[in-house]
């Protein structure tokens, strides 16, 4: 059989000026048309030469650090912005959702956006007639149909919106992380109404940094870093390559040259030691010991310093947060450096398992001026221990994390 | 079993940018869509303001009784009261005005959409000309009772000729200057300055409050032609004038220049229609 979708060799490249913003002013134009050459250019490949197929009734989850092209290749997907070369042979209709309400107005009712929304989504309206009843009813909004969408509360848009999103019945569905919106409730009746899709055979494209997500929805898997596809094949063996390639940790990965962060960059992580109570570099942990994690920071001007804040975050397998250390709980300001070097020392309370941690370190208080940020910055390999003292391990898989307790029985 | 399915065509190719085609057929898959977009666009206007669609009315109205003020003192040019001239001149004019300003506006304003999902860009522009042509049938009701009540002679076969004449020049023109402005717009920012303005001077380069014949230096006149404004509401004004003379070489240059507006506008819309989307 004929793939529904053939994605040969596409490539996107952009070229960046360093002292222009992407819009220009007449007088800009008028001025290197008379000094050729004066602003320096560079070439960007948000896309390297990717080629896949996708058969019809498949689901693929493509995965991959922010900045790794996933984005930019759901844009060429969707026509929204032409590929510099290669070619795309699609044999189905394709419906994006790169944004769940585009197009939505805030003057007009929930009735008139439902209309409108759908029909820039591509639906025919008598197609959204038809169907009126069922969005309207998943949405759950029936009571504000008649009301200007400026007074739903920012939750009720996003039902609304997803509500219309969900009733789209193309050949290939392409999503981006539309699924991180709204209430938990209303996320699992989205991720149901998905897998109800993706039953129906239809072709799924989905990018999400929510890996469970893929996990459930997904059985393949394309992984993308730095514009290049680096894998492709089942879903699991994606997240697998995603976490023990791209996110390594052996101590010596050269933290300052990653991209896939974001913030002031007075300071940024240079560089991580994994150590155990002797300070000895360890590469895993077990459940109930001690765990030092050890942070050295750089300076960009080598004589600055200041105060800052700085959280280490735990996530699970599939990128779900567990618990952030932040030093801001104990009101513990860190005097930041060049060369400051900064520990995390804590019991692991983790199960066993494959965690996956982020950095972030900011000025002023939670949530105020961001100096460094790594979302997936390393990992953390979790095995079985004696985490009570009582030389009972606890069964593996079964909780996701220990505490201490007591158990007092008086009769 | 789909029936409806936008792309007809089962199998279709994503290149890279480089024939340079009208996509009429594509238009026609998405025409729902124009309605969509003009329907918002006239909703959104009105909503919330008292007096609703009868703005549409007032606009021109109030000017005429202004520009009548001012200039229209005893004055009957091309055989027309004075207010019956002006307002005449003034809703062909709202179209071109309000029309231009849409569209080339048009893309910025949209700019959220257009980054997300793929339509033919061309619907925008082109929704905005249809807004504007809106406003003009409601301008238009209250034009024909003024008309009754200055007791002008109509040309039963001429007036609904010229109307459409007038109307369908005035649209090319506005599209096609539209059109232009608005993928200029997305590069380059300072056309948000430059249409206002444009706009303003260019009312009083056509003869929309004022008659041709005021003008004695014959080679303004030529080149006030190039306005498309000037033929679509000369010819207008013939349907009720009682034919008046027309200056047949003036027109002719006036209509050629819309043509080559609409020419220029939609090449140079779709010739950078698909890179919006990363400048927006």
């Amino acid at each position: 059989m004929q793939p529904i979708l053939e994605i040969k060799d596409i490539s996107k490249r952009f070229r960046i000026s360093h002292d222009k913003l992407p819009y220009l002013s007449l007088r800009d134009s008028f001025t290197s048309i008379f000094k050729p050459g004066s602003s320096t250019t560079e070439e960007f490949k948000a896309l390297d030469n990717i080629s896949f197929n996708i058969q019809a009734g498949e689901s693929v989850g493509i995965i991959g650090r922010n900045g790794a092209g996933k984005s930019t290749l759901l844009k060429i997907l969707s026509k929204i912005t032409p590929p510099t070369s290669g070619t795309i042979i699609s044999r189905g209709r394709i419906a994006s959702l790169l944004e769940v309400g585009t197009g939505f107005h805030p003057e007009l009712t929930g009735k008139e956006n439902i209309f409108l929304n759908g029909s820039i989504l591509g639906m025919k309206r008598k197609e959204i007639e038809s169907k009126f009843e069922e969005i309207v009813d998943f949405s759950g909004v029936d009571k504000f149909l008649d009301t200007p969408l400026k007074h739903f509360s920012s939750g009720m848009q996003l039902r609304l919106a997803f509500s219309v999103a969900a009733f789209l019945d193309p050949e290939i569905l392409i999503i981006d992380e539309v699924l991180a919106v709204g209430d938990t409730e209303f996320q699992k009746k989205c991720m149901r109404k998905m897998e109800q899709v993706g039953r129906e055979g239809r072709t799924i494209l989905f990018v999400s940094h929510n890996l469970g997500a893929v996990a459930n929805l997904c059985k393949k898997g394309i992984v993308l870093d730095s514009g290049k596809l680096m894998y492709n094949g089942d879903a699991d063996q994606a997240i697998h390559y995603y976490y023990s390639k791209l996110i390594d940790n052996q101590g010596v990965l050269k933290m300052l040259e990653r991209k896939d962060r974001s913030g002031s960059g007075k300071f940024r992580f240079e560089a991580i030691r994994l150590l155990n109570k002797e300070n000895s570099e360890v590469s895993v942990y077990k459940s109930g010991e001690e765990m030092r994690v050890e942070l050295k920071l750089k300076a960009t001007n080598i004589n600055d310093s200041g105060k800052v804040y700085a959280t280490l975050i735990i996530k699970d397998s599939v990128g779900e947060r567990i618990m952030g250390l932040a030093s801001a709980f104990y009101n513990k300001e860190i005097l930041a450096r060049d060369g400051t070097i900064i520990t995390w020392k804590w019991r692991c309370q983790l199960a066993p398992g494959e965690y996956n941690c982020g950095l972030s370190m900011y000025e002023g208080i939670i949530g105020g001026i961001v100096v460094d940020s790594i979302p997936d910055a390393f990992r953390l390999n979790i095995e079985e221990g004696d985490y009570f003292g009582t030389g009972v391990i606890p069964p593996v898989r079964r909780d996701k994390i220990f505490s201490d307790f007591e158990v007092i029985s008086s009769t | 079993m789909h029936d409806n399915r936008i792309f007809v065509a089962m199998e279709y190719e994503i290149k890279p940018h480089e024939k340079l085609s009208l996509g009429i057929k594509e238009l026609w898959q998405y025409r729902e869509l124009f309605f969509f977009f003009t329907w918002r666009d006239i909703k959104v206007k009105y909503k919330q303001t008292f007096f609703g669609f009868a703005w549409a009315v007032f606009q021109p109205l109030l000017l005429m009784v202004v520009f009548t003020v001012f200039f229209g003192k005893g004055q009957q040019p091309e055989g027309l009261p004075y207010p019956v001239f002006a307002i005449s001149g003034l809703i062909l004019w709202n179209i071109f005005s309000t029309g231009l300003t849409g569209a080339g506006n048009s893309m910025v304003t949209n700019a959220n959409i257009i980054k997300k999902i793929y339509f033919p860009r061309l619907i925008i522009p082109i929704s905005a000309v249809l807004v504007s042509l809106f406003d003009f049938i409601m301008a238009f009701i209250i034009f024909i009772v003024i008309l009754i009540y200055y007791h002008v002679h109509i040309s039963f076969c001429w007036f609904p000729v010229m109307i459409i004449t007038g109307i369908i020049i005035t649209s090319i023109a506005t599209f096609g200057v539209g059109s232009l402005l608005a993928a200029l717009n997305v590069k380059y920012r300072d056309f948000r300055y430059v249409i206002p303005f444009m706009i303003q001077a260019m009312l009083f380069l056509t003869p929309v409050i004022y008659p041709v014949s005021k003008i004695s230096i014959g080679w303004i006149k030529y080149i006030l032609a190039i306005n498309p404004m000037y033929s679509a509401i000369e010819l207008f004004r013939y349907g009720f004038n009682g034919g008046q003379e027309l200056q047949t070489d003036l027109i002719c240059i006036s209509i050629g220049s819309s043509f080559l507006f609409f020419v220029i506008g939609l090449y140079y819309f779709r010739k950078t229609e698909v890179y919006f989307a990363d400048i927006a």
